[in-house]
């Protein structure tokens, strides 16, 4: 099967600063791929690149399509969710409003309104802030937000930047025990940045190691875990 | 540098010899009005290009100067020349008391706030309860000087070299502040003034002494423009005056010295040009130009200038206020927004670190 | 206790107008950090633009609609062509942008309709005189339009999806871009609408203060008074704040420092807000936890 998304030769920088040098990775349909590495490694831009906000050069394939070059507003129309760093949360507006603009190109009200159901599902604290300002919002609740959002987009594919980062363990646990569901129910693909690496092996089928803008390991996510030796000189653990 | 000083002095020199033995007596009035621009420009590019704090109403502070001098001159027969110090005092103090309030201020709040005042400042000057002084509405009528110890040259001629010489002396002065400890510690503030800070710099002194200072400056303008046009009313200084000023600080070159000449040259001849593209084009050749400068060459012309002159000499250029170019590469627009650097300069009041 | 009322009245007529320049003024700060100091003369433009349809024959209302929409195509086409550029440049740099904005405009004006002040019709009967002795036809009937587009503002932002989408640009392009929102033209849009509220304005205050080139600069003044008063980044701020500096400039004028002080007025509530509380009484302090 054809992988979702695909990048070959993936350069990327901010002005005159180079960060991804050529780059090659792809994510499978349906499944979960991790890219980890350190601070600085070029994790967040090479989402960023995905999405059309950075400069690029190289090549990047959503289903048959190019997309590198693409508006943000594009590649978004296509199916890709980006839950940045930081979470980018609408601080002024409501948890409706948030969630609201997460369905924001979608025309279909019935279909809207389902997905709101089964995000409720995932996240019942989001129900209960509704009409809260989301900037009030705990830094887990606001995490939990900024995946339901993208996810009322019923993209295709969702790119999740560090959602571990700055929450108390438990709160991360809750997280990715509801990403397991969410990858099980929801079919659709992940692309999943973290600087946690255990937590992501445990959840991913295919890990790439991203180190000062280049990949140093690739492979199924079980291999890697297993492998002491990478663990302990790259991952920490 | 002793060789630019003399050849600054040279030019000087010639700047004021020639035009008085060659130019009639309405050239040698417009150049004079060139002068006087130039020193109240200087006086703007002393308080926004060097010390970053942008002013839309020194208009107000010519208008103070001219009036200062205008009613010494009508209601108490104080000699021209006498008036200027007073004047300068005067303004040195206001700018002062304004400068205070203006360090709660940056960036748009106080360009906003210095707008304000000068929108404010006809409606003032026409008020019942001043206008014993200022004549109120109709405003001053002032003689002009004639040339001292009975020298054979007309009032135009004397009243050029007058402003030259002043206009000298204040360049002289505004050279050497620039250039010294003083001026650093103000660009610091301009450039960062957080670091500045750090670095025992008194920014609050700094900052009001700075808005003195340039008060001064372009009340001693006012004064001399008035003597020169021999008129002081309240409706020559509305809100145009002082924007004006800003584009001739933006065209001559934000923060230089010898930008302020080129500001003043635009100015006093520009609407002149202007006019006879169209009646009412003054304001909008002005305004293009403006906005051409500001996304061709932020530096005005002074740094156009200057960058020919680095070509041959190799000197870097000290902190800019402006960037070399608008409109950079969205990926640097996305990376600041996303890591939470502000866009554009954000307004925070003074030293308070809002929202 | 009747000049009382009248003043408070009057007032509050006035403050409408400012009212509506200070919440186009807040639309455009709130977006892009900027403050729109050409905004008056956008709107004196636009009122010359409704003069000039009336003059035609157009009945007063459809003069009204037209101009509107051909004052917010203007506002679109300044901020695609012009603003753009403009989005992250330092302070100076989009100050003298809108300085010379500000320029061209206002000689543009002068050089196409001329320097002679004219008179503005107003819709409304009684005309610019007293009637009951506490406000005339006129203050009452723009009291009410103003009232009116600033509800249908308030309505058009708070309740419909695009009025969302406009207001999460302005606080947060990257995330808006993230959901498929076209920060640009939301911002065009921003402009657009700000620039036909201007236009509203200058058609309600122009049969009272009479049209000429500079007509604006006063209430400008006025409306960043009151823009700051609120908040400058708070649209209900701004439009209470402008119906406070309304009343305050009339009783302040009528009480304190006679008519013809009344900008100094607005230039102390400037100075005042400032320096004793910049953020506005009702300003933003959104809590955000990282």
């Amino acid at each position: 099967m054809p992988a979702l998304l695909e990048a070959r030769s993936l350069h990327a920088g901010y002005g005159e600063t180079r960060v991804l040098h050529g780059i090659d990775f792809s994510v499978e349909q349906g499944g979960v791929t991790a890219l980890l590495g350190a601070n600085g490694a070029g994790k967040t831009t090479t989402l960023r690149a995905i999405c059309g906000m950075v400069r690029t050069s190289g090549e990047i394939r959503f289903g048959e399509e190019r997309i590198d070059g693409k508006a943000t507003e594009d590649i978004v129309q296509r199916g890709v969710a980006h839950v940045p760093d930081g979470r980018g949360t609408f601080f002024e507006l409501t948890v409706e409003e948030n969630l609201r603009l997460g369905a924001y190109i979608r025309r279909d009200r019935h279909g809207i309104a389902q997905d709101l159901e089964r995000v409720f599902g995932y996240f019942p604290r989001l129900r209960e802030r509704l009409r809260q300002q989301a900037g009030t919002l705990s830094g887990g609740e606001q995490q939990m937000l900024a995946i339901a959002r993208a996810l009322l987009l019923r993209p295709k594919l969702l790119l999740l930047d560090e959602p571990s980062f700055g929450l108390a363990p438990l709160i991360v646990q809750e997280i990715f025990a509801i990403m397991h569901r969410i990858r099980a129910d929801e079919g659709v693909s992940i692309l999943l940045v973290e600087q946690n690496a255990s937590l992501a092996l445990e959840i991913a089928e295919q890990a790439y190691l991203l180190e000062t803008g280049r990949i140093v390991i690739s492979g199924p996510a079980a291999e890697i875990k297993r492998d002491e030796s990478v663990r302990r000189s790259y991952l920490g653990y | 540098m002793a060789r630019n000083a003399l050849l600054a002095i040279l030019v000087w020199f010639a700047v004021a010899l020639l035009p008085t033995l060659l130019f009639s007596d309405y050239h040698l009035f417009q150049l004079t009005m060139v002068v006087v621009y130039a020193i109240a420009i200087l006086g703007l590019a002393i308080l926004t290009g060097f010390n970053g704090q942008i002013s839309l109403g020194h208009g107000a502070f010519y208008a103070i100067g001219a009036y200062v001098t205008a009613v010494l001159m009508y209601q108490y027969n104080v000699p021209y020349w006498a008036t200027l110090p007073v004047s300068a005092i005067v303004c040195a103090v206001i700018g002062f008391l304004i400068g205070l309030p203006a360090l709660r201020l940056a960036g748009l709040y106080l360009a906003l706030t210095t707008f304000a005042l000068a929108v404010a400042v006809p409606q003032l000057l026409k008020h019942d309860a001043l206008s014993p002084w200022t004549g109120g509405v109709q405003g001053l009528v002032i003689d002009k000087p004639d040339p001292p110890f009975g020298l054979d040259m007309s009032p135009d001629q004397w009243l050029y070299l007058f402003t030259l010489f002043v206009g000298g002396l204040l360049f002289l002065l505004a050279w050497n502040i620039v250039r010294g400890r003083i001026g650093r510690a103000m660009m610091a503030i301009r450039d960062h003034a957080l670091a500045a800070e750090a670095m025992g710099i008194d920014i609050a002194l700094l900052k009001t002494r700075t808005f003195a200072l340039s008060a001064m400056f372009t009340g001693v303008a006012g004064s001399l423009g008035a003597i020169v046009v021999q008129f002081v009313a309240p409706d020559s200084f509305g809100i145009f005056v002082s924007i004006y000023f800003f584009v001739g600080l933006v065209v001559g070159g934000v923060s230089s010295i010898g930008g302020a000449i080129l500001g003043g040259l635009f100015i006093e001849f520009v609407p002149n040009l202007a006019e006879q593209v169209s009646k009412a084009a003054p304001g909008a050749v002005y305004g293009v130009i403006l906005i051409a400068v500001m996304f061709l060459m932020p530096g005005g012309a002074a740094s156009f200038i200057g960058s020919l002159f680095a070509r041959f000499r190799r000197r870097s250029k000290s902190g800019e206020l402006l960037p070399t170019k608008l409109g950079g590469s969205s990926a640097d627009n996305v990376s600041a927004a996303t890591t939470g650097v502000p866009r554009g300069a954000e307004p925070d009041a003074g030293g308070n670190r809002g929202v | 206790m009747e000049g009382v009322l009248h003043q408070v009245l009057s007032g509050i007529a006035s403050g409408g107008i400012y009212a509506s320049v200070a919440l186009a003024l807040v639309m455009i700060y709130q977006a892009t950090h900027h403050v729109n100091f050409a905004q008056g003369e956008m709107a004196t433009l636009s009122t010359y633009i409704a003069l000039t349809l009336i003059n035609a024959g157009l009945p007063y209302w459809i003069a009204f609609a037209i101009t509107i929409v051909v004052s917010f195509v203007i506002g679109l086409l300044i901020e695609r062509i012009l603003m753009r550029p403009m989005m992250d440049a330092p302070v100076l740099a989009s100050v003298g942008v809108f300085i010379g904005l500000l320029l061209i405009i206002n000689s543009s004006t002068g050089w196409m309709f001329d320097y002679m002040i004219k008179t503005f019709p107003t819709p409304f009967p009684g005309g610019p005189i007293l009637f009951s002795g506490y406000v005339s036809g006129h203050e009452l009937g723009a009291t009410c339009v103003t009232l009116i587009v600033l509800t249908a503002v308030y309505l058009f932002f708070r309740h419909t999806k695009l009025g969302l989408a406009m207001r999460a640009a302005a606080f947060n392009p990257v995330s808006s871009r993230l959901v498929g929102i076209r920060v640009g033209w939301m911002l065009a849009l921003g402009w657009g609408l700000a620039a036909a509220i201007g236009a509203v304005a200058g058609m309600m205050v122009a049969p009272i203060v009479y049209l000429d080139p500079n007509m604006m600069a006063g209430i400008l003044l006025y409306a960043f008074a009151g823009a700051l008063l609120g908040g400058i980044d708070n649209p209900l701020g701004a439009v209470l704040g402008g119906f406070a500096v309304g009343i305050i400039e009339n009783l302040a004028g009528a009480y304190l420092v006679g008519t013809e002080l009344k900008l100094t007025v607005a230039l102390i509530i400037i100075v005042a807000v400032l320096v004793v509380k910049p953020s506005g009484l009702l300003g933003r302090t959104v809590l955000s936890r990282v």
